[in-house]
């Protein structure tokens, strides 16, 4: 077949929902698209284990440690499944984490912020996992399908995230009075940031077209945002806390909550590198990858030796039936 | 380059069920394949049996064949009960 049948199949296929499967043929620009967005969403999730991770040892009870040791573990999980899926699209493991430890490659910009307090564990859980949430459900109708598959398994895992955060603001909110300032500190920090992680204002995301066309996207980023809005400018009442935006008010005739300007010179230059964390996120990483290279090599080396052993024993079982005959 | 080699990751959910594959993962070897599934793969309870295979022993059939592939499956619409209009007044078939 030539390109122009190939690209008419492939059009007709996303215009019926049928998902792209690896090995289908796709337009160029489409596998681009995706390896990008994928190698992102993993680094994502890679990276956004560290500022948890920052207070598993800190955690006030045992039984918050043992949640907050799952989730970390489960991001460690989510960031498999979504390497794995760029990886369908010929590109290698090695690729995306060379392009990640030396800065080409994005990742999420929230996880460039500090975690000062117990409660920022709440604030994440809540606020960061709950904006991915929003992100990542129509993201399982997203039309690769490894990474529609990967999206299906990865929602299923982050309710509890956001539950558990909520809970410990939950906690701490009808604590003293210490600890519920506590809690809205942390929101105080945490609000505009996760705002931020829906990405640049429509007008201003170039890839959103094409995203969406191609049904990579199925929102576009202001969409996402409202309904996160939306759905914080509830659940925070629960809590008895504020949300620090003065602007934040429903908006009877377009049934949302209208809300503040993003302090969008914040968000740029954050992504271009100078957020409070961005160094130290990098070189945690590259100490992760380089202080564990003797143990993949060991794995190597003891996995080669292993295979020379049974290829030696069954050359010996195969004389030993040669000999029989 | 010291690259693991990709494994794809099938599992059984229940007692009675087939191996389903759910994705895959890198590792040295075999073991160590089966244990980092168990951990990537089945940390709910998901699965009660894994198999691990290395990725290179799968032998695929094309998408572009698709067509002219299973093409001997579909003009034989009698190997479907619903081809076989039968008197309403049979009962139990
Ligand atoms: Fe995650
Ligand atoms: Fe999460």
């Amino acid at each position: 077949m030539d390109t122009e049948a190939l690209q008419k199949e492939f059009d007709e296929k996303i215009e019926k929902d049928i998902k792209i499967e690896p090995k289908d043929w796709m337009p160029a620009e489409y596998r681009k698209t995706l390896i990008r967005q994928i190698s992102q969403h993993a680094h994502s999730e890679i990276v956004g284990m560290l500022p948890e991770a920052n207070w598993i040892t800190r955690a006030p009870t045992l039984n918050r440690k043992l949640i907050l040791i799952a989730k970390v573990q489960d991001e460690a999980g989510h960031g498999l499944y979504l390497y794995c899926a760029a990886e369908t699209l010929n590109i290698t493991r090695e690729e995306m984490q060379e392009q990640l430890l030396s800065g080409k490659a994005k990742y999420s910009s929230i996880f460039n912020y500090p975690t000062l307090t117990w409660a920022d564990m709440g604030a994440i859980g809540w606020l960061v996992d709950g904006a991915a949430i929003i992100n990542q459900i129509p993201l399982c109708r997203t039309s690769f399908a490894p990474y529609s598959r990967g999206m299906i398994r990865i929602c299923k895992e982050e309710s509890f995230h956001q539950r558990q955060g909520y809970q410990i603001l939950l906690t701490l909110a009808q604590g003293s009075k210490e600890q519920k300032a506590m809690a809205q500190d942390a929101i105080n920090r945490w609000w505009w940031p996760s705002v931020m992680m829906f990405g640049p204002r429509d007008a201003d995301s170039p890839h959103t077209k094409q995203s969406m066309a191609w049904k990579i996207k199925r929102f576009s980023n202001d969409e996402l945002r409202q309904k996160f809005i939306d759905m914080c400018a509830q659940q925070v009442e629960v809590l008895g806390l504020k949300i620090p935006d003065p602007d934040l008010k429903w908006n009877e005739e377009r049934k949302h909550y209208d809300f503040g300007e993003i302090d969008w010179d914040e968000f740029w230059s954050v992504v271009k590198g100078y957020g409070p964390c961005n160094e130290e996120r990098m070189s945690a990483r590259i100490a992760a990858h380089e202080n564990g290279k003797w143990v993949r090599d060991a794995a190597m080396a003891y996995a080669a030796k292993q295979d020379a052993k049974s290829k030696s024993s069954t050359d010996k079982t195969s004389t030993k039936i040669s000999k029989n005959e | 380059m010291n690259e693991q080699p990709l494994w794809e990751v099938f599992i059984r959910n229940k007692q009675g069920l087939d191996h389903k594959h759910v994705g895959s993962l890198h590792a040295a070897d075999a073991r160590t394949a089966l244990e980092s599934a168990r951990d990537v793969y089945t940390r709910r309870m998901e699965g009660i049996s894994i198999w691990v295979v290395e990725s290179r022993y799968i032998h695929a059939s094309s998408p572009e064949d698709s067509g002219s592939f299973f093409d001997p499956a579909n003009d034989k619409v009698y190997r479907h009960p619903t081809f076989y209009k039968l008197p309403d007044e049979v009962q139990y078939m």
